[in-house]
Formats: structure tokens, sequence, C-alpha cells
């Protein structure tokens, strides 16, 4: 795809850029012609004074500097022969960056995708379990995930930690992949209880995982909490994981757990995404992480059965 | 020779003092988010945190500090090598009280956030307008007492003021030519990767004309004074001057390797950067050859220590330029803090070293004495400057390499070797080492103020009497 929106601005840009460099060249020569003082002989000394004692002498250009002055010129124009910059002539050596980010793409993926597809074919259990492809998970889990998750996983307000057994969406490695492929998006409708009944709810919801709360609105709440959220966290707040509604019942909080922050959910709702790798990323390499993103929160299951 | 008429002093005074009490803020606040990389905690409020200035930091040491060193030399330069007093007293003052009004209208709306999101051109539109009168003011100014000058030849320092002032009018036109939405903001005229070229064409530009176009006409009045020697070279100034307004223009591209804008202008851009050091360095020798046979003066003249030791980082930062814009080293480079290491190279070595010799050679003489209070104090401020800038790009230098190479490490398996904030982790000690450069060159400018307050307290203002110019020479 061409650039110009028209052949005359090829042209245009081609022929201004030339003639400047040349001009470059053309003016450095004209203006060296002034000969070469000999060795000892005081300069031309201009005969205009400034500023009572300001003078200039009118020493020539010093050779070394010309030269360097000419070699970036003749540099240029050799380099605009062999690379684009001359409009829309491509340059003898064909070159673009598109081309080049393509090249190394291409020589990449034939010298790693073996590696990677290796474990692609594994099921991820196994792939967990291998410690060659834990510490690839690993590398790229710093690199495409601890942005949001933290380097150690276990995730800050609003991003989930990845190294517990609680799971949003489903912990089994599938789910996980599924994750990551195809991203998710979790929403709590906004609005649904407000002012005192919100409130109570809010109680309810503490009351549920232990946390201190008022008994009389804690009785009020439970019925609010029945007929507005049971749909989506089930009627004992247990949560339901294919639509991604968080269990209430336990001490994970993806937000917090203080009144006013269960309160601004329920008020404002929530909205959060985890964005969809697939293409970014490619199956082979979201197998990789599955499998390590899995193996964490099995070494977690595992120390929470000690 | 007249008696009554004077030069236009005042006005010069006011920018010189002006420029040491906004060196020392505009340094402080780069030594506060030196020190916030070091400790994030020092982000109390989102007012002062790292985003919001880091902006105050830059506007303030460029168009401040280093603007208002401009104004006063070109102010003092043009009128003494015109042998006429300033074109207009009236506005001369406006382009003073405009300029001072504008810096806290920065001061005041960037910590507040509003911003338009152009780098170095940040100020939202109201002040722009303000930026653009004054500016006109100042091209009255100065080119109305070049026309009434009484010298027949335009002395070669107003080359390169007159040249700074016209591109830098061109410039701020063009790259903040934006729509207003409401009194504190605004959008640009331009889109994607356009608005990106022009940006980056004003933002090479400033560099090209505010801090060294600018400079260089400083340099080429300071240093013959200071030395007491002829210029070096008539023709070497005429060849460089041309050479370097013109390449400087085409340059700004390189700022934008790898990115979307098409690869013609960015080999475009790489090419005139590479042109452009010959031209660059046509000031370097034609500083420091003024210099020649008369060496000595060196020694115990800590003003033409800070002159010339300003154009030896100008010649260091104008190769190392060209060096960044080649691609292949930009790839490396780039977003590293090896560019903050390069631009305070050129804005601490050159900038500021050239501004302070300037304005240490300024102050005593717009307030009658023959020299600054203590000359001890001057070479005080010298050493620790200069440690202080060394200390700075070292580290820089070492951090920008470091971040570069592991940014682009990778494992046997093709996976990133290194994690982003292990690079950040690893920067710390040199993020560190920076914040004491920085505190250095800030300590200096303390005693710079302290030496200027001595210098000037009880002094009576001093405008000296207009000269006529050399016999044979009248216009």
């Amino acid at each position: 795809m061409s650039d110009f929106v028209s052949g005359f601005w090829s042209v245009y840009v081609a022929l201004v850029t030339g003639v400047s460099i040349l001009g470059c060249g053309v003016f450095l020569w004209m203006q060296s012609k002034v000969k070469q003082v000999p060795a000892g002989a005081e300069p031309e000394l201009k005969d205009h004074v400034w500023d009572e004692d300001l003078q200039e002498y009118n020493n020539p250009l010093p050779r070394w500097w010309m030269w360097l002055f000419y070699i970036t010129i003749v540099f240029a124009l050799g380099y605009l022969a062999v690379y684009p910059g001359l409009g829309s002539y491509k340059g003898s050596f064909g070159w673009t960056s598109a081309r080049e980010y393509e090249d190394e793409m291409q020589k990449a993926n034939a010298q790693y995708a073996p590696i990677f597809e290796q474990f692609a074919r594994q099921d991820l259990k196994s792939v967990a379990a291998d410690p060659k492809a834990r510490q690839m998970g690993e590398r790229l889990f710093v690199t495409y995930c601890a942005q949001c998750h933290g380097s150690d996983a276990r995730g800050a307000k609003g991003f989930p930690n990845l190294a517990d057994s609680d799971w949003l969406y489903g912990g089994e490695p599938e789910q996980i992949k599924q994750s990551i492929l195809e991203g998710r998006n979790g929403v709590m409708p906004p609005g649904l209880l407000a002012g005192e009944e919100a409130k109570d709810a809010a109680h309810y919801v503490r009351s549920l995982s232990g946390l201190a709360a008022d008994s009389i609105r804690v009785a009020r709440g439970k019925e609010k909490f029945a007929a507005s959220c049971s749909a989506c966290h089930g009627p004992d707040g247990k949560g339901m994981q294919a639509v991604g509604a968080p269990n209430l019942t336990d001490q994970t909080w993806l937000y917090g757990s203080s009144e006013t922050t269960i309160l601004e959910g329920i008020a404002k709702g929530r909205n959060n995404q985890m964005p969809a790798h697939k293409e970014f990323l490619g199956e082979a390499k979201a197998h990789l992480l599955a499998a390590y993103v899995y193996g964490l929160s099995a070494d977690a299951a595992r120390t929470d059965k000690k | 020779m007249q008696t009554e008429a004077t030069y236009n002093y005042k006005v010069v005074r006011q920018f010189a003092i002006m420029t040491v009490v906004w060196g020392i803020v505009g340094m402080l606040v780069g030594v506060v988010i030196a020190a916030q990389l070091v400790w994030p905690e020092l982000n109390l409020t989102s007012w002062l945190s790292y985003g919001r200035l880091r902006p105050l930091h830059t506007n303030a040491v460029i168009f401040a500090f280093g603007g208002s060193a401009l104004f006063a030399t070109s102010y003092y330069v043009v009128q003494r090598t015109s042998h006429v007093r300033l074109f207009s007293d009236g506005l001369a003052a406006f382009t003073f009280w405009g300029w001072q009004a504008v810096i806290v209208a920065a001061a005041v709306t960037l910590p507040l956030g509003m911003t338009s999101g152009k780098e170095y051109a940040e100020l939202e539109w109201p002040i722009d307008i303000l930026i653009t009168l004054v500016w006109v003011s100042y091209a009255v100014v100065f080119f109305g007492t070049i026309a009434t000058r009484k010298a027949s030849h335009i002395y070669v320092a107003n080359w390169f003021y007159g040249g700074f002032i016209l591109a830098v009018a061109l410039l701020h036109l063009v790259n903040s030519c934006e729509i207003p939405v409401s009194l504190f903001k605004s959008y640009s005229c331009y889109a994607g990767v356009q608005d990106a070229m022009i940006q980056w064409w004003y933002g090479h530009n400033a560099v090209g004309f505010f801090l060294t176009a600018g400079f260089l006409g400083m340099m080429y009045y300071f240093v013959p004074k200071q030395a007491g020697r002829p210029v070096y070279s008539y023709r070497l100034s005429v060849v460089h001057f041309w050479a370097l307004i013109f390449t400087y223009m085409w340059a700004g591209p390189h700022h934008l390797h790898y990115t979307a804008l098409p690869d013609w202008a960015q080999s475009i851009g790489m090419m005139f950067s590479l042109i452009l050091l010959a031209p660059s360095w046509g000031g370097m020798i034609n500083g420091i050859m003024t210099l020649s046979g008369a060496w000595h003066k060196l020694r115990d003249d800590p003003i033409l220590k800070f002159l010339i030791t300003s154009l030896s980082f100008y010649g260091m930062s104008t190769f190392e330029g060209p060096m960044m814009s080649i691609k292949t080293v930009n790839a490396l480079s780039h977003y590293t803090d090896w560019t903050v290491g390069h631009v305070h190279s050129g804005a601490l070595g050159w900038v500021a070293m050239i501004s302070i010799g300037s304005i240490y050679y300024l102050i005593p003489r717009l307030f009658g004495r023959k020299e600054m209070y203590s000359v001890r104090l001057i070479n005080v401020h010298f050493w620790v400057s200069t440690i202080g800038v060394v200390l700075y790009i070292a580290a820089m230098w070492i951090a920008g390499v470091m971040q570069g190479l592991m940014w682009r490490a990778t494992n046997a398996d093709g996976t990133l070797t290194y994690a982003f904030v292990e690079s950040v982790k690893a920067t710390y000690p040199f993020w560190s080492i920076r914040l004491l450069g920085g505190l250095l060159f800030l300590s200096g400018m303390l005693i710079m103020a302290w030496n200027t307050w001595k210098t000037v307290a009880g002094q009576k203002a001093y405008d000296a009497p207009v000269l006529a110019p050399a016999a044979g020479q009248h216009a």
C-alpha cells in the first residue's frame, strides 16, 4: 500500500529530499574555497568590530570537519539508494520494517514452535507436573499476566488471586485455559437494591462469611438477598461459576469486604474484564500458561489440606 | 560618544535574576521526581505525583530557566552589538511580565492535571495564546533593534538568536494548533501518525532551536568576550549556521523509529540526523578554537571554565544524538534511561552550563560591579555542577544500556529472560546515583543564588551608556 495519496507527492518528497541533501554538499563546496593559511601565519582578521572588541578571524573550514560533513552526505545518498526514503521508491534492498518483523517472527516460530508444540500435545495436568514446562510457564506469566495479577499471581483489588484454590469461573485446567483464550466478562448489574434495603443485604452478605454484622439487618437482608441476589449468587450465597458470580460465604473478596465496598458494588454494579488472549498468544502459549496457573492453585490446595 | 542614551538593562536584569530563581525551582522539581523514582511513596497526592510533576520539571527548566536566560542574554547582546537601545521598552517589559505569567500559569495548571498531552507543549490553549503574544512582541523588540542598529553588519550571535526566535514561533503555532472544548481542555488539530509526526517535528526542533540555536547565540557573544579573543572563523560560522538551521528541521522522525510512521519518513529523519553531526560540531569548534592561544586563561577564570566545559558537553551530546538516531542503535536505546541521560548531557552540560557562565558574566555588569562577589564560589559552583552532570549521565548510560539489553534478552525456548519489573529493580542503584548527581547540580544553583544575592544587595542598578560603533562602521 502506498503512503501517498497521489503519485505527485511521492515525486515531490523524493525531489525535495534529494535536492536538500545534495544542496548541503554544494553549499559546503562553495564555501570551502578559502585557501589554507600557511603554518605559522596569522589568519585573516575581518575588519568589523562590535561592542568595543568583538572581532572575527576568517580561518578556513577545518579540513577534517569538511570531510566529516561530506562523508555524512555521501552516506545519506547511498543509504537512500538502497533503503526506502525517496518517496515511494523502495530502495534496491527492498527492505521494509513490516517484512523485517515478519521474517524475524517466522524465524522465531521455526526455532521455538517445536518446544511449545511438544507440551501443547500433552494433557494439561501432566504439563503442570513437568518442571521444564512450569519454568517456561512462569516466564510467560511474568511477561504477559503479571501486570494485573502480580508477579506472584496473588492479584490485587479487582484482579483475582490465581495462587489460591478459589475460582470465579472454575479451577479445572480446561476452564482456566478457556479464561485465557476467550477472556471473561463479569458483570454485576447496578442498583438492584437501594437505600436501607441495600444496607440490610450488605449486612446479610457480611454475616455469610462470619464478619461482624447487625443481627436485625441480617434478618431483614436475608429476604432481600433471596429476592434480588440469589439468582446469580445462589440461594445459599455460594455463587455460580457458570456466570462468574462469586461465592459470598468464603474469605475471598475481589473488591473488599467492608460495608462501604459491598454497598458500592450493589449501587454501581461491577464490570470486570479479562481480555481474550487467543489472537495475541496463540493456543500453545495459552496451554503452558493454563498449566502453570493450574499448578499454582494445585500447590495451594495441597497446602490447604495440610 | 552619546552620553545621555543608555542601553535598556532593566529588562536584562529582570530576566537574569529570574534565570537563577527558575533554575532553582525547575531543578528542585527535577530532584523531587528523581527521588520519587527511588522512593515511590513520595507520590503524596495526585497534584504532586510523578506524572504531573515531570512536565512541570521540563517546562520549568526549558522555558522558565532556559527561556529567561535566552531573553536576558539576547536583549543584552542585541543592544550592545547593534549599538542602540532596545527597540521598545514597553514591549520588552511586556515580554518579561507576560513570560513570567506563562510560567506561573504552567506551575498552577500542570499539577492540577490540565494538559494537552503533547510533550514539551503541554500547556492548554489559553496559555498558548499568551505565549504567542509574548513571542510576537519578543520578535518585534529583537528585530526592531536589529533594524535600527548603528553597526553596519549584524553580529553572528544575532543570526542565531534571530533564527531561534523565528523557528520557535513557527513550531509553536503549528504544533499547538488545537480545538478548545472548554476553558482548560482542547484537542489537537491533527490525528494519528500525522499528529505524532508534527509533535516530534516540534519536539526535536524545540531542542534544535530553543536549546541549541539560541544558546549558540549566547556562546558567540560570551565566549569571545570572556576569552578576549576574536571568533575563530567567520567562514565556519556562516556554513554551520545555515547547515544547522536547515538540517534540524528534517530530523524529527528519528523520535518515531519502528512505529506506524512510514519507513521512508523514518529513513529521511535518520539521514538528516547523521548529516546534522558536522553542522553541530561547527559551533563547538568555533567556540573552543576561539580560545586557542589563550588556554592559560582557563586556569583561573571559572566563567571561562563553565563556557568551555559547556561546549565539550555540546560536542558530546551532538555526537551521541546522531548515533542514537541510527535505527539499530535506537532499537536498543529507545524508551530506556539512555535517552534521559542524553537529554541531560545536553540540558545540564550544555544549556545550563553556558547559561550559568553567561549570567555570571552579566550580573556584575548590570549592577555596576567589576565581578561577582566571590570568584572562588563560581569555581566551587563549577566543580559541584560538573561532578553532578557526570554522575547523572554516567548513571543513565549504564542504566539505559542495561535496560535495553534486559528487555531483549531471551531464553533458549524464546521466552523473555527478564520480566519488565526485573529491569526496574535492577535500575534502582542508578536512579539513586542520578538523584545524587541532580542534588549536586541543584546545590550549585543555590551557591549561585547566594553569590548573586551578595553581588546585588545594596547595589544600585546600572545602565551602561550606548556606545558609538567603531570608526567607519556606521550603518
